[in-house]
């Protein structure tokens, strides 16, 4: 008897057992999502610089306004070649792995400010090229260059910028101000916060108010037949539907028929918009549903309409919980992708949008296309991406969990 | 002041419609390409066809020169990560929801319903991009450990990753439905003399079983409309295959290949998308509405 009940009792031991692990593994798996981001997009907010002393000979220089920045980069490989002189380095093979074409645009950017700096020799820092900038991040050690068959004595001269501190890391502001690029050093989130922000702008304008008025209607004024059931239903639904559906909707419709300007924040804002709408309508429904009847009712006695008592009083009262499902729908729309990609905005887009007609892409879209990007370097730029869309993400959601503690009404 | 307050109600009913218009102007577009599509390309042959190669005839009158719009090999990469994420998520999810909902102490419930929440919050691109450059890597070169081959873009990754992504979301359905239970229940069995894992086994599991079946409905729609998960981590090409190892195709990942460039609103290739919108909608919505109305039935009952 009491064997059978302690087999009993084991059984039921063995289950907590294997649902605790069950939860473990599932922390784990969110750890290990987040380690890896996190491993790989770091160095993205980064960027190597080089320190170089470089002549600026009168001659070549003359006409400052006009100089082209490959006639910069000569300059600047001149330099290099009377550094690699001084270390006894012969063949270091392209002088790009050290110092590129950004580096050349950021010193002609340097001598145009101060055009008196023509005719003498300078000394500043400037962006690393590809292999350096790796170097100098830690991406890339001396193993791995190794492995990619770089010429022993770039090695060795990426040594000495490292002994003589002539090499530095630095916080890549660029990323966050620059468009998109063919090049990853020179690829940023510029253009996709911007896309991402006209869209949620216009998505917030064409949903929030469109969803209360709904929520209020079906709560408090709709009556309740088969149509109700039938609203209800469909809205439901609705909120359940794929996303990439809404894109074809776009598609079709907004773009095909309307007449929208293609891969614009415009059109993207309107369709996260119809996405929106049932989660919106669904949580303000809720929340209007937990404000009690006596607050309408004591509002009427008092000789207010029930149109005043709704907009006055029960519609007020239920807002933070409104709204907090609002963030939450808008914290769904900006990781939303598939969509974006149907209406258009994995267009290549180099500037930066001035506003919601202009082409442009989104935030998620930008992660998806240098996610797909072979060239080396994008991935990390992906991860990076990444991490700020989470952090963006992160604040809204922390944002709605405050304003629900801070508003919340106990009835 | 009634003229005003009638105009306020048409607007809040103008409001209420837009979710309606919404939906119309869903089924609408997708079934006026779709009737395009069909109108070009044998419905028999789209639905039955084993073949998918929508590529463009160089030459009018090349052999075969519209394209193969064969539906199966789509359904089945579908329905294959479908239940590979299932595989994953059902288990996992379900044994959350039971020791949450039965087990832990309401301070374990508190610390660890918002990590699920963490989960249910991230972008799908985001693990979209988990699977392509990590979890992708880690499989095949264990294949190639245990001498397997796996795909660089095998339906396993995709459909483990998105197991992991429906977790939260059977997790959270599966406690709700497990919540409506009454105590009386529960009570009745302890005081039977049943421990607690079996009045949960045999009295609160089959009691909330069709709350369950609708989670797992709800999750089985999201997991074949999912998009960003498979476009990054399965493949474009479509094998007809149950191999997991292998790489298959999507009907979501086809509807954004056949999209992505510039759209020729008479060419099947693009009106095959709507095609396929259409049968991934209709497939869904069947799903939902089930879901749904078990959903809605089962609340009733226990109230």
């Amino acid at each position: 008897m009491s064997t059978h009940l302690q087999k009993r009792y084991r059984r039921q031991r063995w289950f907590v057992a294997v649902s605790r692990v069950t939860i473990l593994l599932a922390l784990l798996f969110l750890v290990g999502l987040i380690v890896s981001i996190v491993g790989r997009g770091w160095s993205g907010f980064f960027r190597g610089e080089v320190q170089i002393t470089v002549a600026l000979p009168e001659t070549v220089l003359e006409n400052s306004g006009k100089v082209r920045a490959s006639v910069y980069k000569k300059l600047i490989h001149k330099a290099l070649l009377t550094d690699f002189e001084q270390h006894g380095i012969t063949d270091a093979g392209s002088l790009e792995n050290i110092i590129g074409f950004q580096g050349a645009l950021k010193l002609r950017q340097l001598v145009r400010k101060d055009p008196d700096s023509i005719g003498r020799t300078i000394t500043t820092w400037l962006p690393a090229g590809k292999f350096a900038d790796g170097y100098l991040k830690g991406d890339l050690s001396t193993q791995t260059l190794v492995e990619l068959q770089v010429e022993p004595d770039l090695i060795r001269y990426f040594e000495i910028l490292d002994r003589s501190n002539k090499g530095r890391m630095v916080f890549n502001w660029s990323f966050f101000t620059l468009g998109d690029s063919s090049q990853p050093d020179t690829a940023g989130i510029g253009g996709a916060l911007a896309g991402s922000f006209y869209m949620l702008l216009l998505t917030f304008v064409l949903s929030f108010p469109t969803a209360i008025l709904a929520a209020v209607y079906l709560e408090l004024f709709a009556p309740k037949n088969r149509w109700f059931d039938l609203v209800e239903i469909n809205i439901n639904n609705l909120a359940a539907v794929p996303s990439i559906i809404f894109g074809l909707l776009g598609l079709a419709v907004f773009i095909n028929l309307m007449g929208v300007p293609r891969s614009t924040p415009l059109v993207g804002g309107m369709v996260l918009a119809l996405m929106t709408l049932p989660t919106i309508v669904i949580s303000a429904r809720a929340a209007i549903k937990a404000v009690p009847e006596t607050l309408l009712a004591g509002a009427m006695s008092l000789g207010a309409t029930r149109m005043q008592g709704v907009f006055h009083h029960v519609l007020p009262a239920a807002m933070p919980g409104v709204l907090t499902g609002t963030i939450i729908g808008m914290a769904q729309a900006l990781g939303e992708t598939a969509p974006l990609i149907l209406i258009g905005m994995v267009a290549f887009i180099h500037h930066i949008p001035a506003g919601p007609m202009e082409a442009a892409t989104a935030l998620p879209v930008q992660i998806y296309l240098w996610a797909d990007n072979p060239l080396r370097g994008f991935a990390e730029r992906s991860a990076a991406a990444i991490m700020v869309l989470l952090a963006f993400l992160m604040i809204m959601n922390i944002s709605a969990v405050l304003l629900r503690k801070k508003l919340e009404v106990k009835w | 002041m009634a003229i005003r307050e009638r105009a306020l109600l048409g607007v809040l009913i103008l409001a209420t419609s837009m979710a309606v218009v919404t939906t119309i102007g869903i089924v609408a577009a997708i079934l006026v390409e779709s009737l395009r599509f069909f109108s070009i390309i044998d419905p028999s042959s789209f639905f039955f066809g084993t073949l998918w190669s929508p590529q463009i005839a160089i030459r009018e009158d090349q052999a075969g020169a519209a394209g193969s719009f064969g539906f199966i090999p789509l359904l089945v990469g579908t329905l294959l990560i479908t239940l590979i994420s299932l595989a994953v998520a059902v288990p996992m999810g379900l044994a959350i929801a039971v020791y949450l909902s039965e087990f832990a102490s309401s301070r374990t419930r508190g610390q660890i319903k918002p990590i699920l929440e963490i989960l249910a919050g991230i972008p799908t691109i985001v693990y979209g991009f988990f699977a392509l450059v990590t979890l992708s890597p880690i499989l095949r070169d264990l294949g190639a450990e245990l001498g397997v081959e796996v795909a660089g873009e095998s339906a396993l990754a995709a459909g483990l990753v998105m197991g992991m992504m429906l977790i939260p979301f059977i997790a959270s359905l599966s406690e709700d439905a497990l919540f409506a239970v009454p105590d009386s229940l529960r009570h009745g069995a302890i005081g039977l003399g049943s421990t607690q894992l079996e009045a949960t086994a045999r009295v609160i599991i089959p009691a909330s079983l069709p709350g369950i079946a609708a989670g797992i409905l709800l999750a089985s729609s999201r997991a074949i409309g999912e998009t960003m998960i498979v476009v990054m981590a399965a493949g474009i090409a479509a094998h007809l295959t149950i191999n997991p190892l292998e790489a298959v195709t999507t009907v979501t990942v086809q509807i954004v290949t056949l999209l992505i460039g510039d759209q020729e609103f008479d060419d099947p290739k693009t009106l095959a998308a709507f095609a396929l919108g259409l049968s991934l909608f209709a497939l869904t919505l069947v799903l939902n509405i089930i879901a749904l109305h078990i959903v809605k039935r089962y609340r009733q009952s226990y109230e």
